[in-house]
């Protein structure tokens, strides 16, 4: 024992510190935003910025002062990069009713606040991540009822085209939103359990492994699954994400290239057939690939939202309008599915860019989280909540920009929705969580029998000699 | 309000957001490497701050005994209540392996609060889980296997 007092090890350290200090930026970043609103619209700071500045910093410290007490080795840079871009979110909401004379700001900070409740409510409940791995059935029955209950009649609500909202008395709830944490359980908990099977080697062709054709069940179950939200539902964004998840932990768990090959073939084929069969996919592609074709269509204006987004991104340039200058309500239902194109008008490219900087520093941590984690449950978990964000960003901002198809998804943390924002809040949570774990020193299991045991080996050094006399 | 007042707030505000992006950024690099301390350090920090451990209940699902699942010891098992379990071809070991891979002290199976681990006690050969030899105490869960020498050893329930 006495030598290697000289090998140093590798500790992390609290850092709670720091993360207060960037909480107080991120205050400004949201706090900043309300008001340069305000100064650009009415052209005097908001009387209201006192007590609206006044409940942000109330949520930011409890959500502070609870990850001190029971997350104390949690990763510094998640709560505040959640917090600034909530804060964000909220302004620019704030923004587009000013201008619309609607009240979504107020209803989004009040599911802000439940959302901030729920956070805490799951690091207090929540102390061990792997209790988890116990319910993973249970967690995949419940998320593919949760997904099954919009399309029960009497309960489920059609909004814009999509099935995916149940209403419970006077709210709308999106059940998708929590299925989605639900499901990186289940994909976790299994995938732990039957990597080993999944990674056999199966047959080689051109180079890459090929799994086996009796592993292909869970894959073909999930896109089956996914298909099936996609024409029941009409819901291509959640459908995406679901099957890009699963295709992502599956690789992770396995580190087989060969199911990436599977799972983009089938993407691939499940893309054709719904393109060939599915009016409402097929519009989707048509407005992607020729959008100023249909912007005054006689039947309806199809692409006119993606084309006024497109707009505002060009006016907003390279420093964009200014807070509160530009026109981002000619965009309809800016406040949800297409926040990033009334951000792009009034920061410009600088905004969109330190926005989408910032979701990458959250798909980092996470990943981050999953590498020093060391559990293998955790690891994969950690790796799909990450993947979750990750894949919503991109789907919904490449929708928005131009580079893929628009899917209906909600932009983590920025968008106007209360499901959404408040399943994004819980899955910060769980990242916490996790991070707290693997951060947290070695167990030391040095224990009362290194005395004994010293003792035990000249013992059996005199034995030896005996022996060899 | 002046058209250039509202450009400067557009910039200053702009410049808030780097601000904090830049700043998460450094807490990451400063982040990245931690904090070095020596291992005697630490064990001495956590022997002043040892708790006498609480009698863990036993839970439904709990890990219960350690099996040798593979090599030429196969089914000699161990109780967990008698942890620490000591793995090695020594006399002494609670799991003893008739493996010539295997080190006198080779592995050790302890409890710390109600989750397992295994530490390797500076074997020759090293032991490992899935392809990847353990420097550190690490978890075990149910059907973790772990190999010493040309041996593998799984929590059962």
């Amino acid at each position: 024992m006495s030598q290697s007092g000289m090998i140093m090890e590798f500790v992390h350290r609290r850092r709670r510190g720091a993360e207060l200090f960037l909480l107080v930026l991120a205050l400004a970043v949201g706090v900043g935003a309300y008001a340069a609103v305000g100064l650009g619209v009415e052209g005097e700071i908001p009387t209201g910025i006192l007590t609206y500045g006044g409940w942000l910093t109330g949520l930011v410290i409890v959500a502070h002062v609870v990850v001190r007490f029971v997350a104390p080795y949690a990763d510094p840079v998640l709560l505040p990069i959640v917090a600034a871009l909530n804060g964000l979110g909220l302004a620019i909401i704030h923004r587009l009713d000013l201008s619309l004379d609607t009240t979504y700001a107020r209803q989004q900070l009040t599911w802000m606040t439940l959302g901030v409740l729920l956070f805490v409510v799951t690091l207090l409940v929540l102390r061990d991540h792997r209790v988890l791995q116990r319910f993973t059935y249970t967690s995949g029955l419940a998320a593919i009822v949760l997904l099954l209950l919009p399309l029960v009649p009497g309960l489920g609500t059609e909004i814009n085209g999509a099935q995916i909202w149940i209403n419970v008395g006077p709210f709308s709830f999106q059940p998708g939103e929590v299925a989605k944490l639900l499901l990186v359980v289940t994909f976790a908990g299994y995938l732990v359990l039957h990597r080993d099977a999944l990674a056999l080697a199966g047959r080689r062709v051109l180079f890459v492994d090929l799994p086996r054709g009796r592993d292909l069940g869970p894959i073909l179950l999930m896109w089956l699954i996914s298909l099936g939200i996609l024409v029941f539902q009409t819901d291509l964004g959640s459908s995406l994400l679901f099957f890009g998840l699963f295709l992502i932990m599956l690789y992770v768990a396995t580190e087989r290239a060969g199911w990436l090959i599977v799972g983009g073939g089938l993407f691939l084929g499940g893309a054709l057939l719904a393109y060939r069969f599915e009016s409402h996919v097929r519009v989707r592609v048509d407005t992607w690939l020729h959008p100023f074709d249909f912007y005054d269509d006689a039947d309806g204006a199809k692409s006119y939202q993606l084309v006024e987004s497109m707009f505002g991104m060009g006016w907003g340039g390279l420093l964009g309008r200014g807070l509160g200058l530009g026109m981002p309500q000619r965009i309809p239902r800016a406040e949800s599915d297409f926040i990033m194109g009334a951000l792009g008008e009034e920061l410009g490219l600088t905004g969109v860019i330190a926005v989408i900087v910032l979701y990458g520093l959250i798909v980092e941590r996470a990943l981050r989280a999953a590498l020093i984690c060391r559990d293998g449950f955790g690891k994969l978990m950690a790796v799909g909540l990450g993947s979750v964000v990750a894949l919503q960003v991109f789907v919904v901002v490449g929708g928005v920009t131009r580079l893929i198809p628009l899917t209906g998804l909600t932009t983590p943390f920025l968008s106007y929705g209360g499901s959404s924002l408040v399943a994004n809040w819980v899955l910060i949570a769980l990242l916490l969580r996790i991070s707290d774990h693997a951060r947290r020193p070695a167990p030391m299991l040095a224990t009362d029998d290194d005395a004994d045991a010293e003792a035990t080996q000249v013992v059996k050094m005199q034995v030896d000699e005996g022996a060899n006399r | 309000m002046s058209e250039l007042t509202l450009f400067l707030i557009r910039l200053a505000y702009l410049a808030i957001l780097w601000i904090f992006v830049l700043s998460a950024l450094s807490v990451i690099r400063s982040d990245m490497f931690g904090a070095r301390m020596p291992e005697g350090a630490r064990a001495a920090a956590a022997k002043r701050d040892q708790r006498p451990p609480k009698p863990a209940k036993a839970r439904r699902g709990a890990p219960t005994h350690v099996l040798v699942v593979g090599g030429d010891n196969q089914g000699e098992r161990a109780d967990l209540t008698q942890a620490p379990i000591l793995i090695g071809r020594g006399p002494d070991a609670a799991i003893r392996l008739d493996d010539d891979y295997v080190s006198t002290r080779h592995a050790r199976i302890a409890a710390s609060g109600d989750q397992w681990f295994v530490e390797d006690l500076g074997s020759t050969n090293g032991t490992y889980i899935g392809n990847a030899r353990i420097t550190q105490p690490t978890t075990l869960t149910l059907g973790t296997q772990v190999r010493v020498g040309k041996t593998v050893i799984e929590l059962r329930k």
